[in-house]
């Protein structure tokens, strides 16, 4: 990287304050054109707040901006747009029901007589894709192509208008290891292109794959601004969370793996449903770790749903202390002690515009029926235990979902499964999209969990969590179950199994 | 939850206050016989009908629907009861056909429950069948006359007095009942959870199709108790006009009242303010004169200004107003 003069981003003593919490205090950030800048900092650092900033959301109580030199005020994302900031957020915000090309040109389709051009706004979308190297028909709609698609067809909307800050909110959380280096080569060539362009994740590793440049921030505050090869992940991780290493370290000591030899909990037998998931055997015991790895649309969630009985299996039984069980919905799966914490927060986890409180007990009172309200007493020590027990912040139980952090969120939708004391906990994706400290918690948890002897059953896209904290790790390809591995596995033995370069030695069904 | 519901109350007031200005009189109160008369008296008189199909209203939309049927089935309520009773002057008979109506209702409910829960018909659609279906069983079960009765049993529903008009009671009553089940018990927070996120509810374990179904059902049976009222204080079942553009009314308040129609949280304190405020401006539209043939649009103002003060925009320019008046 080139280490131009002036930078095309200039935020100066940004300062911002919601109703009772300081946001963001005294921040400063540059951004330069040709760069990828990495904005690093826990959930609740103000990442998001800075951006929202940025890109004209929230106007600072104090502070100023500059693009290109000149003050801005951006009272509104559009202006902001305008000047050549174009934002990709994390959940994909485009109309899953309009076609590609309409989703690309929104809002400034081209037009002929009075009307749209449909055959101009399809060449365009073409040319903006092309650009991007992507190959898909501008006509299709949204919804027929996968999350990993519609992220960058987010990403050719945000290009599409004269572009010269592009900001990444957290591309990559849905996005296996292929798509993840196609995004990258996506970001390499707008950033040859001159374009500056701000990226945010949780994975260190891509950050240090791609970041020429990072800033850190913590609770609201500017800790610093460094080169990426000059600091090194150590030293980027205690800036960001501040304390020394320990958290993490305590996960490391808590990986000293122990042999389970409870009783079979629960057992699928050839459980399978048609177009989701082949027909799988598996066996999980009380106060084991059961780990499941494999490429997104390799059929993790889909397994973890029939346990649950989200969806319904079209054959095969699953029995819980040998006693077959007939999973009418998750209402019976709850009744046998099985509980299920979804990937999709807040499709189907949360609700979002109800209180903490109400989210934490959601489960409990749904066993307990209408008629028998959890009593007062008793849910305000659920809350008060679980608030703190899991460190949830604002820790006042009144607050809307909605506006928790991921994180948060996160501990909530586990707090709610915690206190129906489940005896199979299903974790998908727990800790996709939350910060590093959150993270070690969550990590942390399971392994109480599972020594109190609760069955785990934990998903996660990152291999390396997988092996650290699993006894066990069942290898998913293709929607089929391929292997199970011991818990001292290596991460190239199960990568190896995934990518399908060497035959798995005990073949499931 | 205060602050949501100062608007509707500003505007209740602001509006009962035009009427003391027209008319001095208007909060006059005087007991005549053991009945209480006045304007005030009037407006709760005349509005309970609407408040009950907007108490239904209210947890039919908190769980992201709506029932469009409840006009419809006031006036099948209204037939059936009136053609059960016939010529007889009987409590007993009187009893009978509103117990036959109301549970008819609830099966009228069962229906629109089963295509919406069910089904998975969107809720618009789904009640839209009932809404224009539900005149013409109206009109099957009157044989297309407005059907007179003269029972004094069934006059009290709708035109009689125990003190308060007796419809103002039942009214209170239901709404009471309605605050005690929700809000004491933990289906009100189950409501709205569905409401919020259907999925993530189901995922949760909560039945959530029941709780669909038990809304509508209640609905219905909201809708029936009006139509009683409506047709009992006439004493005769109209099918045509019977609860006519009643559900239109009942959304409004619920709307007025503060609960969102995309669903989740409600308030029934907000749907009574809503209720009362519609029936104070049909009132008004009357006592101030206002010209028939403008009626609609002063009402549709009146609506719109109170929507208007409610919308977090309009809320935030008139803060805005006053910070800049106060510096």
């Amino acid at each position: 990287m080139t280490e131009p003069d002036t930078p095309i981003v200039e935020m100066r003593g940004i300062s911002l304050a919601f109703p009772g919490v300081k946001a963001l205090q005294d921040v400063d950030f540059r951004l330069f054109p040709g760069e990828v800048h990495a904005l690093m900092g826990e959930n609740g650092a103000g990442k998001s707040t800075l951006i929202k900033t940025l890109t004209g959301v929230h106007t600072p109580d104090s502070g100023t901006v500059q693009l290109a030199g000149d003050t801005v005020a951006f009272a509104e994302p559009a202006q902001a747009q305008q000047a050549g900031i174009s934002t990709v957020y994390q959940e994909v915000n485009l109309c899953a029901n309009l076609t590609v090309a309409e989703n690309i040109l929104l809002g400034r389709e081209p037009r002929k007589r009075g009307g749209i051009d449909f055959k101009a706004m399809r060449t365009q979308a073409a040319a903006v894709l092309a650009r991007i190297g992507v190959h898909i028909d501008p006509a299709s709609i949204l919804d027929t192509h996968p999350i990993a698609v519609q992220q960058l067809v987010a990403i050719a909307r945000a290009i599409a208008i004269d572009c010269r800050v592009l900001v990444l909110d957290e591309p990559t959380s849905s996005l296996d290891a292929g798509e993840v280096a196609e995004l990258f080569r996506i970001m390499r060539v707008l950033r040859d292109e001159g374009v500056a362009i701000l990226f945010v994740s949780h994975f260190l590793d891509q950050v240090y794959e791609i970041a020429d440049r990072m800033t850190v921030l913590r609770n609201g505050t500017l800790v610093g601004e460094h080169l990426t090869k000059d600091l090194d992940r150590r030293s980027l991780i205690s800036a960001m969370i501040g304390r020394e290493l320990g958290v993490l370290e305590a996960i490391e000591d808590a990986s000293e793996r122990h042999k389970v030899s409870g009783p079979v909990l629960v057992q699928a037998e050839g459980l399978g449903r048609r177009g989701a998931i082949a027909p799988f055997d598996l066996d999980i015991r009380a106060g084991e770790v059961v780990g499941l790895a494999g490429l997104l649309g390799s059929g993790r969630t889909e397994m973890a749903r029939l346990l649950f009985g989200a969806d319904k299996a079209t054959e095969g039984r699953l029995l819980v202390d040998g006693t077959p069980l007939h999973l009418r919905g998750p209402r019976s799966a709850i009744a046998a002690g099985i509980a299920f914490c979804s990937e999709d927060r807040k499709g189907e986890g949360l609700v979002a515009d109800l209180s903490i409180r109400d989210n934490l007990v959601l489960a409990m009172q749904a066993a307990r029926g209408w008629s028998r309200p959890v009593p007062r007493k008793l849910k305000d020590q659920l809350v008060e235990k679980y608030l703190k027990a899991l460190d949830i912040r604002p820790a006042n139980p009144d607050a809307l979902v909605r506006t928790l952090s991921g994180g948060n969120q996160q501990k909530v939708l586990l707090a709610r499964w915690l206190v129906t004391e489940p005896r199979l906990l299903i974790l998908d994706e727990p800790t996709r999209g939350i910060d590093i400290g959150a993270k070690a918690q969550i990590q942390q948890l399971v392994t109480t969990l599972a020594s109190e002897g609760t069955a785990v059953l934990f998903i996660s896209a990152e291999m390396e969590e997988v092996v650290r904290i699993a006894d066990r790790i069942v290898v998913l390809r293709d929607r089929q179950k391929i292997a199970e591995l011991d818990g001292g596995s290596s991460i190239d033995e199960v990568v190896g199994l995934i990518a399908g370069e060497q035959l798995p030695e005990e073949v499931a069904s | 939850m205060k602050n949501r519901l100062l608007w509707p109350l500003l505007a209740l007031a602001a509006l009962l206050l035009l009427n003391l200005v027209v008319t001095p009189s208007f909060f006059e109160m005087r007991i005549q016989d053991g009945h209480l008369y006045g304007g005030l008296v009037d407006v709760l008189k005349n509005g309970a009908p609407t408040l009950l199909i907007a108490l239904g209203m209210t947890l039919v939309i908190a769980t992201r629907g709506i029932d469009l049927s409840v006009g419809a089935v006031a006036a099948i309520a209204g037939a059936v009861t009136c053609v059960h009773i016939g010529t007889s002057g009987d409590v007993g008979t009187a009893f009978v056909g509103m117990a036959i109506a109301l549970v008819l209702c609830a099966l009228l409910g069962l229906w629109n429950g089963f295509l919406v829960a069910g089904l998975g018909i969107q809720p618009i659609i789904a009640t839209l069948v009932l809404m224009t279906a539900g005149r013409g069983v109206a009109m099957l079960v009157t044989e297309g006359q407005i059907i007179t009765v003269n029972n004094d049993a069934y006059r009290q529903v709708g035109a009689g007095f125990l003190v308060l008009p007796i419809s103002i009671l039942i009214a209170l009553a239901v709404l009471g009942l309605v605050a005690l089940t929700t809000r004491k018990t933990a289906l009100g927070m189950l409501i709205e959870s569905v409401g919020v996120n259907p999925e993530a509810s189901r995922l949760a374990g909560v039945r959530a199709k029941t709780i669909i179904w038990t809304v509508y059902v209640f609905a219905a049976v909201c809708a029936g108790i009006a139509g009683l009222m409506i047709s009992s204080n006439v004493s005769a079942a109209d099918a045509n006009n019977a609860g006519l553009w009643i559900e239109m009314d009942a959304i409004l308040a619920v709307v007025i009242g503060g609960t969102s129609l995309a669903g989740g949280r409600y308030s029934l304190t907000g749907t009574l303010l809503g209720a009362l405020i519609i029936q104070t401006l049909t009132t008004t539209v009357y006592t101030i004169g206002v010209a028939p043939e403008v009626t609609l649009v002063f009402k549709a103002v009146v609506v719109i200004a109170v929507c208007l003060v409610q919308a977090p925009k309009a809320r935030a320019a008139l803060s805005f107003r006053k910070v800049a008046v106060s510096s």
